[in-house]
């Protein structure tokens, strides 16, 4: 009796989620993967959409969380359907060493206009191995201007300073960034940041800067409901991914303001999966997305700085003191460590796990 | 008319012709069932064959590495070991095929000696270099090479058939001695994770029977009409986005939501002492309890159905009260559909991922998140398996445990 009502019950839990499966893509075609929301919506404009009206190939756009979990498994077991991959260098990098991607160091990219080498045009760090870059982003402060009808905060130890600025803070639930932050603001200079995080006491130094503010943390896990808690006004603050404020702010109309202090920039970068099927399409329109023009395109709709220079130049007037690669923007700005994230990223984050939960 | 009389031989006919006959029926059986017995092992019991396998075997850096995992077999685990397994380390590198994967190894590595990485990627570029003697030339290239901690490290990882994903999970480490220890208190993950899982999950079950019974009790007594109506609101959100249903509970229970900016305008609460409802365990109880609901209901309703409403009539004129009745009569009746409800909930709950995510703060986080960040940031897949193995056999110790209850109880469930 019971156990049919228990076997019933899960065959149509099964049935429930095996019709959600996605559905196989075409052959022919080139399957581009990235995060979606505002920044997916910029890429078909400014890349797939252009893409598929010159070369007549079949572009289809799939969106993931990030992270490697899905692409290794595809490569492991020899069923990759995707051709081009939207990767963080911290995972670009630990992919290109797991072998999990193709290598792109002969694939041709376009000159710049002024007929500038690509190796020169684009901005030091983004031409890997295994990825090309497409844009730069940072993880910066941002705050709710209806939040602070007096004193506006304007720096980035103002997050910290739970007197002076009253109001919850949002944190993505990660060591990135958020540690880094917390040692500059206990006084640790910029430059030696991931030297002290590196050992032990760096790492507690930095969580006991953050238990200082921790009661008003609220801890969120994807980057899109950083923008939404704070237009819920359910913190006053919060640590955001830039363009997401960006998009926001100019496109909804909501009165944010964006911390510029002491961003914390990474490049992102387009990679090809070790064993995808269209790879020679998925080659062309990695070499198509490099084109400064196309690059500008995308930069002129959302507030993520191209990984090219000379198309940061042709990028919308209106559109550069919104990207983090503006002078001014980039004064304090601090580089990810990718390195360090590859070679610390476990071992501090179950540390903060462990702090988390305490 | 006489009976007809069966002779011997037709006995013996009779017997081979029955028992054809009863295999052509358990074969045309067995064929109905082969479908989902296919389907049940290529989708369940194959993958879980395969994460079973993957919490204990780990043969990458023996395959990779075969002389310094055969050099390293004997030694035994303390200081640093001795020349050969230098030299056996250096000749792995310089293989070519070696070089190839030395980012993988680095980040194998890592895994077992954080800041690993970089030591094996600084061997991979100078391996065209190294000299005999290979000790002082390793230990000229990084001093860290004169340590016993990266041996062991490596030590750990050349067995193929491995405990250390358990050990891992199990907040247990291996000491300098060779001799499994319990993590310090700053550095136990796991267990209090789980131990919060299985609380949690058994506060959600508890919530929905609570909330469940009184629906299921009066679905099963409505006339039918009413009764089915009723039915899709209990079935409507069941068809709902979890997503969707999750958000709403962010909606209603966020500091600046409907439910707390009811109270403080009903002068319930004050402005400044807004209730955390979300972003911590409660609000994960909340939803999940909710989530869940119409799993507690289904199979309480359908056990319900089957309950005579004249045994309840019965107690009632042999002198019981409404509560006694209900007690002694009507309650004992549903215990199936309170098992398999409970069961359901509680199973499903262990595993909840998605809403514990969004809604769950710091503080009401599951197992199935640290399993999500193994598997996709880390990428430790031998500790994902490990820890669902582990999840795995406490659900089946506690399915075991709840079977030999209710064995007691005068019924059984599966």
């Amino acid at each position: 009796m019971s156990l049919k009502l228990l076997f019933s019950t899960c065959i149509l839990v099964t049935v429930v989620v095996a019709s959600a499966a996605p559905s196989l893509a075409e052959g022919g075609s080139v399957t581009v993967v990235s995060f979606g929301g505002s920044y997916g919506e910029s890429i078909k404009q400014a890349f797939l959409a252009p893409f598929q009206r010159e070369s007549s190939i079949k572009t289809n756009m799939v969106d993931y969380n990030g992270g490697l979990g899905e692409l290794s498994a595809q490569v492991e077991t020899g069923n990759v359907t995707w051709d081009v991959v939207d990767l963080e260098m911290q995972d670009l990098v630990r992919a290109c060493d797991d072998g999990l991607l193709e290598t792109l160091t002969k694939l041709r990219l376009p000159d710049a206009a002024d007929g500038t080498d690509p190796k020169a045009d684009f901005v030091e760090g983004t031409l890997q191995d295994c990825g090309v870059g497409n844009i730069i982003w940072s993880t910066v402060i941002a705050f709710n201007d209806d939040m602070f009808p007096g004193d506006k905060p304007s720096k980035m130890a103002d997050f910290f300073d739970l007197e002076r600025f009253p109001g919850k803070r949002g944190l993505m639930k990660k060591p990135q960034a958020v540690l880094e932050w917390a040692l500059i603001a206990d006084g640790v200079d910029a430059k030696d940041v991931y030297d002290v995080l590196a050992t032990p006491d760096g790492v507690e130094r930095a969580l006991s800067k953050l238990d200082t503010i921790r009661d008003h943390v609220v801890w969120w896990d994807a980057h899109a409901q950083a923008p939404q808690l704070l237009a819920d006004k359910e913190v006053a603050m919060t640590m955001a991914a830039n363009g997401r404020i960006y998009t926001a702010a100019a496109v909804g109309g909501k009165p944010f303001t964006t911390i510029w202090d002491r961003q914390i920039w990474a490049p992102e970068f387009w990679a090809i999966p070790k064993g995808a099927h269209n790879i020679d399409a998925a080659k062309k329109f990695i070499a198509f997305a490099a084109r400064p023009e196309q690059m500008a395109v995308q930069a002129s709709n959302i507030a993520y700085g191209p990984a090219r220079k000379s198309a940061a130049e042709l990028a919308d007037d209106k559109m550069r003191p919104y990207l983090p690669t503006e002078k001014s923007n980039f004064a304090t700005a601090i580089h990810n460590d990718v390195e360090f994230w590859a070679d610390h990223g476990d071992s501090i984050n179950e540390r903060f796990v462990v702090w988390l939960s305490k | 008319m006489t009976e007809a009389v069966l002779a011997a031989d037709d006995h013996a006919l009779l017997k081979t012709q029955l028992s054809s006959a009863l295999r052509r029926q358990k074969l045309s059986a067995f064929l109905l069932v082969a479908p989902l017995l296919i389907f049940v092992t290529a989708t369940f019991i194959y993958p879980i064959a395969g994460m079973l396998e993957r919490s204990t075997y780990s043969p990458e850096f023996a395959l990779e590495m075969p002389r310094t995992a055969a050099a390293l077999a004997p030694w035994d685990g303390t200081d640093v070991p001795g020349d050969e397994v230098f030299e056996a380390l250096a000749l792995d590198f310089k293989d070519s095929k070696t070089r190839q994967a030395t980012g993988r190894l680095a980040n194998l590595v890592n895994v077992e000696l954080p800041g690993a990485r970089g030591l094996i990627m600084k061997i991979g570029r100078g391996v065209d270099r190294l000299q005999p003697p290979y000790r002082e030339a390793l230990v000229a290239l990084d001093n860290d090479w004169s340590k016993p901690e990266i041996w062991q490290a490596l030590y750990g990882l050349s067995k193929a058939y491995t405990s250390r994903f358990y050990i891992a999970a199990l907040d247990l480490k291996i000491n300098r001695q060779g001799e499994i220890t319990t993590q310090p208190e700053d550095k136990r993950i796991f267990l209090p994770l789980f131990l919060r899982t299985f609380w949690i999950g058994a506060l959600v079950t508890l919530c929905c029977l609570l909330f469940g019974f009184p629906v299921a009790y009066w679905l099963s007594v409505l006339p039918m009409r009413y009764a089915n109506l009723l039915m899709i609101l209990v079935l409507l959100p069941f068809w709902t986005s979890l997503l969707v249903r999750t958000t709403a509970w962010i909606v209603l229970l966020q500091n600046q939501g409907v439910i707390n900016s009811l109270l403080v305008w009903t002068g319930a609460i004050s402005d400044s002492n807004r209730l955390s409802l979300i972003f911590n365990s409660v609000g994960t109880i909340i939803a999940m309890t909710h989530i869940l609901l119409p799993f507690m209901i289904l199979p309480l309703y359908s056990v319900m159905k089957t309950v005579p409403f004249s045994y309840m009539r019965a107690a009632r004129s042999l002198g019981a009260n409404q509560y006694t009745a209900f007690i002694r009569v009507y309650l004992p009746q549903t215990k199936p559909g309170v098992a398999a409800g409970c069961l359901l909930v509680f199973i499903l709950s262990l595993g909840y991922y998605i809403t514990p995510a969004l809604v769950g703060g710091e503080s009401g986080t599951l197992i199935s998140n640290m399993i999500a960040y193994q598997v996709q940031k880390s990428l430790n897949w031998g500790l994902a398996a490990a820890l669902s193995s582990l999840l795995l056999v406490g659900v089946l110790l506690l399915y075991w445990a709840y079977n030999r209850l209710a064995k007691v109880d005068g019924f059984k469930l599966g």
